[in-house]
Formats: C-alpha cells, sequence, structure tokens
C-alpha cells in the first residue's frame, strides 16, 4: 500500500496536472498527425503517462535523462516548453533542434534531457556517460534512463547495466514495459516474467511496479532516485504499462486484438489517478474540469505556435554539424 | 632534435593536455595496468597525478563508445581507445547513430570534445579481425573528424589538435607505425586538422597517400628517382575535413596522381579523392588517375597471402612505371 500521505499536496497535484498534459499533447499530436500536418513518424506515450509523472516527481532541474522514440511525455514531464516541442514536431525552425530532430529527437540539455532516441536502447550508453561525469565532478545529480521492454533485449541495456555497477553510477534505470516492442509481444520475446531480476546478475537492486499506478510509481522513484543520488550506485525500476496506441500513429496494429486493448483502457492510469484525488479530496470535480480546461488551451497554443512558426530555410541543413567546420565539404 | 617513437609521441601528446585540462578523462580496454597494448598509454600511467584519469573498462565497446558522448554532454572531454579498429564494428551504434548525429539533431545544441583513437591496420599475421583499416567509413557517414597520422611528428601534433577541437574526431594509429622514430621538438607545437603536408616534393606525378602508405609512397619515391621520374609525395593526415587545395595544387603542377591506401580498393576513400581530381581537373591530366587499395578479400593470416593483398612500394613503383 502507498503511503500517499507522506506525498505533499501540490506533488499530488503536480503529478496529475502533468499526466493530463501528456495525453492531451499526445491526443492532439495523433489527431493533427492524421490530418497530414505533422511529418514523419510519432509514437504515442498514451497509457504511459504515469512513469513519466511519478519519476520526474522526484527529480530536480539539474539531474539527466535519456529518453526514447516514445519521447513525449519524459519531455513534457521534466518541464519543456510545449510550444518548442510542438514545433519541432512540425519541422519548424522554432522548435527545440531548429527542426532538426523532430519527435524522435527531441532534446533540451538545459533541461537535462540528454536526447529522445530513435535506436532502441540507445539512450543507455548516453546515460552511463552523464553518470561518469557526475561521478568525476563529483555532484550530486542523478541520470534516469527510460526505455522499453523491448530494449532489454539490446547489447547497449546489458553493457550499460554492467558498466553502471562496475562504477557504481548514479544512474536509475526506468523499463517502460507496455507489453510490445513494436509488433512483437514481450511475452514471446522475453523469456522471464519481469525483467526486473536481469538487475541482480549486474548485483544491483530491481523491483516490479504497476507502472498505470501514479503513486507506486512515485514511491519507486524517490526510493531510487534517493538510492542513486547518497551514492549507493544503480537501480532499476521495472513500470508495467501498456502502450494503448499502435506502435506509432497510423500503425494497422494487426498483431493484437482489439478487445485487448480495449480490456486495457480500463485500466488506464488518469482515469485510476482522479478517481484517487476525487475519493480523497485532494482535487474537486471543478478541479479536474479547471485544470483539463486550462491545458487544453496551452497544448492549442502550442499548435498555433508550431503552425505559425516558420520552416527552416533549405540551405539551415548545412549548419549545427561541426562547431569548427572550417575546410569542410558539404 | 631528440628522436621519440610514435607511440611515445601520442602518449605524450595526451599527458599534456590532460595536465592542462582536468575535464580529459581517458579509458578504454587494457590501458592503464599496462599502458595499451601498443604502449600509446605508458607515459599516462606512470603520472601519479592522472591516476584517476585513467582507467580500464570491461569489454563493452557500445557502451565505451556511446558514453564518451554522455560525458560529453555533461561536459567532460573524454579520450576514448577503442582498442582495435576492428572492435569498432562491435559498437559502432554508437558512434555512427548517436555521437556523429547528436549534435546536429539537436539543432547544435552542444559541442562535442570526443577523442576515439587507437590502432588500426595491417601487423604481421594478425588476421581477418586485427588488421583492418576502417577509416573509409568515417569519411562517408558525415558527423566526425578523421585523423590518420604517418610520423612521430604529426601524431604529436594532430593529438594535441583533436583533443582541443570542440567535435568529436577519430584518430587511427597504424600498428606498424607504433616503433618509427621520428624527430620531435620538446617544445609544444599543435597541427591543425584539414592540413595535408607535402613529404616530398616532385614533378612528374603527385602520390596521396595517409599513415603507412606515406611510408611506402616515400620508398617508391626513392626507387623512381633513379629511374629519372620525380614522385610528390603528399601525406593528407585529416581525411575530414581533406585538403583539396593542396591536393588540387600538386596535380596540377605533375599532370598526375596516384591514390594510395592499405584499406580496400573498392570505394576505398582514395576513390573520392580520385574522383575529386577528375572533376575539378578534367583536361589538365596527362594520365588518368590511379587508385591502389588492398584486394577486395578480408585480411588473409598466411604471411605470403597477407603479402600478396596488401598494397607496398613496389606496387605503387610498378604502376607509375606503367603510367609515365
Amino acid at each position: 500500500m502507498v503511503r500517499w500521505k507522506e506525498i505533499p499536496k501540490e506533488k499530488l497535484r503536480w503529478m496529475y496536472e502533468t499526466m493530463v498534459k501528456i495525453r492531451e499533447f499526445e491526443t492532439i499530436v495523433e489527431q493533427n498527425f492524421l490530418r497530414a500536418e505533422i511529418p514523419g513518424f510519432v509514437h504515442s506515450y498514451v497509457g504511459e503517462e504515469a512513469i513519466a509523472a511519478g519519476i520526474m516527481a522526484n527529480l530536480r532541474k539539474d539531474d539527466y535523462i535519456t529518453s526514447t522514440h516514445r519521447g513525449h511525455g519524459h519531455l513534457i514531464a521534466k518541464g519543456a516548453d510545449l510550444k518548442k516541442m510542438m514545433a519541432e514536431i512540425y519541422g519548424k525552425k522554432t522548435g527545440y533542434c531548429k527542426g532538426k530532430g523532430g519527435s524522435m529527437h527531441i532534446a533540451s540539455i538545459p533541461l537535462g534531457v540528454l536526447g529522445a532516441n530513435g535506436e532502441v536502447a540507445g539512450g543507455i550508453p548516453i546515460a552511463v556517460g552523464a553518470g561518469l561525469a557526475i561521478k568525476f565532478r563529483g555532484t550530486d545529480q542523478v541520470v534516469v534512463s527510460f526505455f522499453g521492454d523491448g530494449a532489454t533485449n539490446r547489447g547497449a541495456f546489458h553493457e550499460g547495466l554492467n558498466f553502471a555497477a562496475v562504477y557504481k553510477l548514479p544512474i536509475v534505470f526506468v523499463v517502460e514495459f507496455n507489453e510490445y516492442a513494436s509488433t512483437a509481444p514481450a511475452r514471446e520475446m522475453i523469456p522471464v516474467k519481469n525483467v526486473a531480476i536481469r538487475a541482480a546478475s549486474y548485483g544491483f537492486p530491481g523491483i516490479t511496479i504497476d507502472g498505470n499506478n501514479v503513486l507506486e510509481v512515485y514511491e519507486a522513484g524517490k526510493m531510487a532516485i534517493e538510492w542513486a543520488r547518497c551514492g549507493s550506485g544503480p537501480f532499476l525500476i521495472e513500470a508495467k504499462t501498456y502502450r494503448l496506441k499502435g506502435h506509432f500513429i497510423g500503425d494497422p496494429e494487426l498483431y493484437r486484438d482489439k478487445r485487448e486493448v480495449q480490456e486495457f483502457w480500463k485500466r488506464e492510469p488518469i482515469k485510476r489517478y482522479e478517481k484517487f484525488l476525487l475519493e480523497k479530496g485532494i482535487l474537486t470535480i471543478e478541479d479536474i474540469k479547471n485544470i483539463k480546461e486550462n491545458i487544453r488551451r496551452i497544448v492549442e497554443e502550442a499548435v498555433e505556435f508550431a503552425r505559425n512558426s516558420e520552416f527552416p530555410q533549405p540551405e539551415e541543413a548545412l549548419e549545427d554539424l561541426f562547431v569548427n567546420d572550417s575546410g569542410y565539404d558539404y | 632534435m631528440r628522436t621519440i617513437t610514435f607511440a611515445q609521441a601520442i602518449c605524450e601528446g595526451i599527458l599534456e593536455e590532460m595536465i592542462k585540462d582536468e575535464t580529459i578523462i581517458t579509458y578504454g580496454e587494457d590501458i592503464a595496468k599496462q599502458g595499451g597494448i601498443f604502449g600509446a598509454y605508458k607515459c599516462l600511467i606512470e603520472n601519479e597525478k592522472l591516476k584517476k584519469r585513467v582507467f580500464d573498462t570491461p569489454i563493452s565497446e557500445e557502451v565505451i563508445y556511446g558514453s564518451a558522448l554522455g560525458a560529453a554532454i555533461a561536459g567532460l572531454k573524454p579520450i576514448v581507445e577503442f582498442h582495435f579498429a576492428d572492435f569498432l564494428f562491435t559498437g559502432i551504434t554508437a558512434i555512427t547513430n548517436q555521437i556523429m548525429k547528436f549534435r546536429y539533431m539537436t539543432g547544435g545544441q552542444v559541442s562535442l570534445p570526443i577523442v576515439l583513437r587507437g590502432p588500426d591496420g595491417v601487423a604481421r599475421s594478425a588476421a581477418a579481425q586485427h588488421s583492418q583499416s576502417i577509416e573509409t567509413i568515417f569519411m562517408h557517414v558525415p558527423g566526425i573528424k578523421v585523423v590518420i597520422p604517418s610520423t612521430p611528428y604529426d601524431a604529436k601534433g594532430l593529438i594535441k589538435a583533436s583533443i582541443r577541437d570542440p567535435d568529436p574526431v577519430i584518430f587511427f594509429e597504424h600498428k606498424s607505425l607504433y616503433k618509427i622514430k621520428g624527430p620531435v621538438p620538446e617544445d609544444e607545437y599543435i597541427i591543425p586538422l584539414g592540413k595535408a603536408d607535402i613529404k616530398r616534393e616532385g614533378e612528374d606525378i603527385t602520390v596521396i597517400a595517409t599513415a603507412r602508405m606515406v611510408h611506402e609512397a616515400l620508398k617508391a619515391a626513392e626507387i623512381l628517382e633513379k629511374d629519372g621520374i620525380s614522385v610528390e609525395v603528399i601525406d593528407l593526415r585529416t581525411l575530414v575535413p581533406w585538403d583539396k587545395t593542396t591536393v588540387l595544387n600538386s596535380v596540377k603542377k605533375t599532370g598526375g596522381a596516384i591514390v594510395v591506401h592499405e584499406t580496400w580498393r573498392r570505394a576505398g576513400w582514395g576513390a573520392e579523392i580520385a574522383a575529386t581530381i577528375n572533376e575539378e581537373l578534367f583536361g589538365q591530366l596527362e594520365i588518368p588517375v590511379k587508385r591502389i587499395g588492398a584486394k577486395n578479400v578480408p585480411h588473409p593470416f598466411s604471411p605470403p597471402l597477407e603479402h600478396f593483398i596488401i598494397p607496398k612500394a613496389e606496387d605503387i613503383v610498378k604502376e607509375i612505371r606503367d603510367l609515365v
């Protein structure tokens, strides 16, 4: 049972607002992608909001995260500006990466977001490097590396966990176990029920939690992040969740039964948390209505900003490769 | 002037920079306990002050390379030893998909002062997985500077420039060069990236080479001098960026060029140089631009087989005699 009374009220509220913000953002991105306003691919975080919110509620601004191709939620929870995010997703010059990255590569170094990543497990070695830098500088920062269940089958995951353990780096690995690696069900590709036990092979703790219960995520995140911050080394959290949308928006989803998805909609994290907040009298129906309206407005403003922003000039494709490009043949 | 080995020159360059800049760390496999397989870290491990900043890692190439990116973003200057160029393949995604794209993908948010360095090339029957030269790959995929020196003097000046460079650099040290000695001044100097060096002046034909092949080209030039053929030898030293001006000026003068590299001939970087010379100097060439490289097979173990597939001075001599 989660000791929710120990969580400050403003954190309880912040987590709710963050989850709603992610849901609204993803919902509008999906709509506008299907209306062909957004180029490329987008991967929706719908259904997994409790993980980003519950973990990030325990992080400081100077802590680092590495994210994934399904990264919008992590960025929003780390405090990203929705306008700059949306503009990046639209390929506009005003985006976080001046339109060079897009949905799969949004990064903000000042926010400690060391990049979403187009490669499964691609963020793990980067997180290890940030952990090394923290250790060398002797600060008490922490790195959280987010990735999905599919990533736990990659070499980078195993190399990264071992490396982090050998040097006792302050890294919390968060597995968003959402049951599908693209079209491949975890039950067919992962021979263990809980990947948290993989941490044991590297000599550090791993726990499995309900990733759709934001309070449980918060509590686990708090423990793991304190563990890493005080120098105990890495920690792994396996947060069980479910990818309510396809691998990407537009995915025909031929690999799973619609009824299975409907079943999981009943367990989605926002409704669940709302029920709790109302029952305990932390928020009223009126509060919830106001929060949602307010967030919808902010997200719509972000869309307007993105739509009204300029595309980069074509020649800007030749900028930002190197700091010093003297003599370089473009 | 004193003479030191290529390995010592590399080590001195790193040591001088590490003493000056405490944000530099260096790590990789087999470097801290015995100073690297080829001794390129000997002087570092003898220095007490650097103890914490020179360390061994598990055999985990993807994380060794990829962590350099995370460390650089977070404010350090990592110098990573890749152990053998062949093993770049085991962790290459962290370089080609992460390090080489990160600054660009993020719209130039960070500078990435990363150096990846280590041995490459043929060294007496090391066979197919310890003999490769794969610099072409890093010249082909955009996002990293490529350095490939041939002498102790160049190695020291270029490793220092690479460490100070704000962008990622991959630095190849040919195994057969580690023990060669050459003059290296005690006073500090830097050789800027992107500047070729004319190692021998000549009038009749230009040979463009790097690393071990520079020495083979110089040997060939000596032999051909006796035939009355004057060969200019250009050491590119850096492949990204490469010094087009020096190459084109030389070929304008001589009217012909051969590009020589130890890596495979097919689609090796020599093709890029040869094509550029053709594009820029068509009409001024007296003979076709030629390429010499390894035969397109993996490196065989048995000495006569290995000897047969790799380019050497006699191949350059033969090619030039046929041309001029």
